[in-house]
């Protein structure tokens, strides 16, 4: 008996660790939270890429809109892609893009292929804004309300169940 | 299309080795020789069907099948052919694969090579081992399919991961897995042992030799990772004490006190419970460094893309394989209870006490691992690092080496402690000599070198006599014991010489300077641009002298891979027997084309990697050992227990 209960001791460390594990797998997030989120836009000036004129943050102020990291060297955005043009459409959002590292030529002929579903795009050609942003992949996706404010982000691909339970409902909110 | 067969085969592998899960099974419970004879065929089919789901992967990577969602997030047109071969376990869903596949490998041997095992054994094995590929199948499946597509599909991939695209990478991961893999085979046995309720010397013995085998594989993998970190990640470390790292440490410490155990348990009926018990450690930690390595729980490195669905399925797959085997234990341990009696001052007590204190430095690194995630439940963000790691292991060390030579001293069965120490203590002597010759020889050396230093000179003295002094012809088991030990007293000594005395240096050179670093000089000839395969690099000059006389031109690297929009520091090394000069580019300090240079010099470290692949070779050479002896040996020990009346 005493045998016994001596081999229960692995079984029951055994069982420990998988609860502090299962426990350690829902409290801990790799998804680090922005730091920016709650915070206005950083300030930039870009030129862009077909309107000829130079763009700071305060012209895009007063209305919401989704900011948009992409590249034509990017394979990920262009899986994105019409995602972003089925939402410009809907007209629910404006979409502005910033065209990260790129050269303006590829970047326009990048965009006759697949389609240009942007308001405007601000050509960050040396990644200022990027690094401000806290880029660290394309694509990335900023929602930014009325005030400038930084209220969502995401890191990667945008997929039809992002945009379903997380964008849509934000972007109903803040256009209220 | 070619994707859709790869899919349609993973679910007729899927299916395949459930019936091998169960068939057998069931043939053993209902006592029906004709499902027990299932087992072997079901194994090779599931290792045709495997192997070619893998192949197809493989070729979907070769013809650049970007609608193929894993292909063209891995690769790209510009990547060249062997690094889109290799892409194949690059990622998650991959590598996923190959451990199936490296798994169904294992089984087929085993039922290829298990003729001395009878039907009702064999059967047992082999529906553990389909219990195990079933739960990774399901995991490729259903968390971790490579064959989803993506419509339309990109007409350029996003590359393969810089840190990836190099050869020790080629083969660093399926050596590993073969030893993950290999390891589930000593603990079906003991499971399968545990469900019938008795396990013999000749089971154990024929487990034995796929535990030095999966041992031998894991020692390479884990010297081929180290060495990958070495020269890839730029930071002139070869052991970072990282979780990835600790990962593939844990089972094999694990692995290394269960073939010593088992080295007394396949001669005697002894430690039955204990080999049992080590067995489904060493197992477990495969998964459970699996589990850790891909749920995203811990920060690392090298870890995957952390998905908590993954982490999930992976946690279950353990509570299933570990909780079952332990319950089973529990449920079992007084019928395997060991019949024969130990003495106290024979080679199986250090053989316990080895297995002891390499189960104590398994939970020690685990512990450390765990710390963060039970701190973090806190909400307090620790890491522990090299200082915690580095103290620890060196603690428990001390006893390793200091009782190494005194277990392969004392005879089986029954010696006098006291005779075997005073046969050993000439190689104090000599190995305290040696010690201060070293010491003196290069100027100096801290606490832990000594020590390391010290019980490298102690092993190697002592073992090489006792080989000197073995009467009779050499069998294959001693030789390969004696490598092996070798191999502990060179890593231990170049492992101390490459950490504490090694020299680091940060410099600033401008074009045409020179630096002068322990004697030799270094000339700084500037960067250049360079546009090679799928990178650009800015290529450094560094011509190494020593008196004015060349020794060699080293161009490390800092590359850019546009399509990762990554940076990579390339370092470059000569490697030398006595040491390695080791070269890499800081950053541009100003547009004079200065930039800060690091400059390593690592004596020794050639031959810790080498010190580790002679341990490799032992568990090697002791694979032909040969069986007829042992069987010999194996009665010669029944006499000379009788004898002594240890019965």
């Amino acid at each position: 008996m005493k045998k016994v209960l001596l081999a229960l001791i692995p079984l029951g460390v055994f069982i420990g660790l998988i609860v502090l594990l299962t426990i350690n797998m829902e409290t801990h997030t790799e998804v680090l939270p922005s730091p920016l989120i709650g915070k206005p836009v950083p300030a930039f000036e870009h030129p862009t890429l077909y309107s000829n004129q130079r763009l700071t943050q305060d012209d895009f102020k007063g209305q919401p809109y989704l900011l948009n990291v992409f590249g034509s060297w990017c394979p990920s955005c262009q899986v994105e892609h019409p995602l972003v043009e089925a939402l410009a459409e809907s007209g629910r959002i404006k979409v502005v893009g910033l065209n990260w590292k790129d050269e303006p030529a590829d970047a326009h002929a990048w965009l006759q292929k697949w389609g240009n579903p942007y308001h405007e795009i601000l050509v960050d050609y040396h990644g200022d804004t990027a690094i401000n942003l806290g880029v660290y992949g394309a694509p990335e996706t900023f929602l930014i309300d009325a005030d400038g404010i930084i209220v969502y982000k995401l890191a990667g691909v945008l997929t039809d169940e992002i945009i379903r339970e997380d964008l849509l409902p934000m972007i109903d909110q803040i256009s209220l | 299309m070619l994707a859709s067969v790869g899919q349609f085969l993973l679910i007729l592998s899927l299916v395949t080795s459930a019936a091998l899960m169960l068939l057998p099974m069931v043939g053993y419970f209902k006592n029906n020789q004709a499902l027990m004879q299932t087992g072997r065929p079901l194994s090779y089919l599931l290792f045709v069907l495997v192997l070619t789901t893998f192949l197809i992967l493989v070729s979907l990577f070769m013809l650049q099948d970007f609608s193929v969602t894993y292909v063209w997030q891995n690769s790209s047109l510009a990547l060249p052919l062997r690094y889109r071969i290799t892409a194949t376990w690059g990622a998650h869903e991959g590598s996923v694969l190959m451990w199936v596949a490296v798994q169904a490998l294992w089984i087929a041997a085993v039922s290829r090579y298990s003729r001395s095992l009878t039907l009702s054994q064999i059967s047992r094995v082999l529906s553990v081992l389909g219990i195990i590929a079933t739960g990774f199948l399901a995991f490729v499946l259903f968390a971790s399919n490579p064959f989803e597509i993506t419509n339309p599909a990109p007409l350029d991939g996003r590359d393969l991961n810089p840190l990836l695209q190099d050869f020790g990478m080629i083969i660093h991961p399926p050596l590993l897995y073969f030893g993950y893999v290999g390891l589930s085979v000593a603990f079906a046995l003991a499971v399968a042992a545990l469900i019938g309720g008795q396990i013999d010397e000749k089971w154990i013995r024929w487990s034995r030799r796929w535990t030095n085998l999966a041992w031998a594989f894991l020692t390479v993998g884990i010297i081929l990772g180290s060495w990958w970190a070495y020269y890839e990640l730029g930071w002139g470390g070869w052991w970072f004490w990282d979780p990835v790292e600790n990962a593939s440490f844990l089972p094999w410490l694990a692995g290394t006190a269960l073939i010593h155990v088992q080295a007394v348990s396949e001669r005697k009926n002894a430690f039955r419970g204990w080999t049992v018990m080590l067995a489904i450690i060493a197992f477990s930690l495969c998964v459970l460094g699996t589990f850790l390595v891909r749920s995203g729980s811990i920060t690392s490195v090298h870890s995957f893309a952390a998905d908590p669905f993954r982490g999930l399925f992976i946690l279950v797959l353990l509570a299933i394989y570990t909780g079952g085997a332990l319950t089973l234990y529990a449920l079992r341990v007084n019928q395997l209870r060991s019949r024969d009696a130990i003495n106290l001052e024979s080679r199986e007590t250090l053989m316990l006490a080895n297995s002891v204190i390499f189960i104590t430095a398994t939970f020690t690194i685990l512990l450390g691992t765990l710390f963060p995630m039970i701190f973090d439940y806190f909400n307090m963000k620790i890491s522990v690092g090299e200082p915690y790691f580095g103290l620890m292991f060196f603690l428990l060390m001390i006893p390793m080496a200091v009782l190494l030579p005194l277990g392969a001293q004392l005879k089986w069965h029954r010696d006098q402690m006291h005779t075997a120490i005073k046969a050993l203590l000439p190689h104090f002597l000599v190995a305290s000599v040696l010690t201060i010759a070293c010491y003196v020889g290069f100027g100096g050396l801290n606490l832990r070198a000594t020590a390391g230093v010290f019980g490298g000179f102690w092993i190697a003295s002592a073992t090489l006599w006792q080989l000197k002094q073995t009467p009779g012809q050499l069998n294959a088991g001693l030789v390969g014991m004696t490598t092996a030990h070798m191999g502990v007293a060179v890593f231990l000594f170049a492992m101390s010489m490459t950490e504490h005395k090694d020299i680091e240096k940060d410099v600033l050179l401008k074009p045409g300077q020179t630096t002068q670093v322990a004697g030799y000089d270094f000339l700084f000839n500037g960067v250049q641009r360079v546009a090679i395969e799928n990178y650009q690099a800015q290529q450094g000059t560094i011509v190494v002298s020593k008196n004015g006389e060349e020794i060699v031109t080293l161009h490390p690297q800092k590359r850019f891979y546009p399509k990762q929009q990554m940076p990579m520091t390339e370092a470059d090394i000569r490697a030398g027997v006595l040491k390695d000069i080791y070269v890499s580019l800081g950053e541009q300090i100003n547009d004079q084309g200065a930039w800060s240079v690091r400059i390593y010099l690592k004596p020794f470290i050639r031959w810790m990697w080498f010190g580790g692949l002679m341990m490799m070779a032992g568990a090697v050479i002791a694979l032909f050992s040969r069986r007829s002896r042992r069987m010999e040996r194996q009665q010669a020990d029944q006499v000379m227990q009788d004898r002594l009346g240890l019965t």
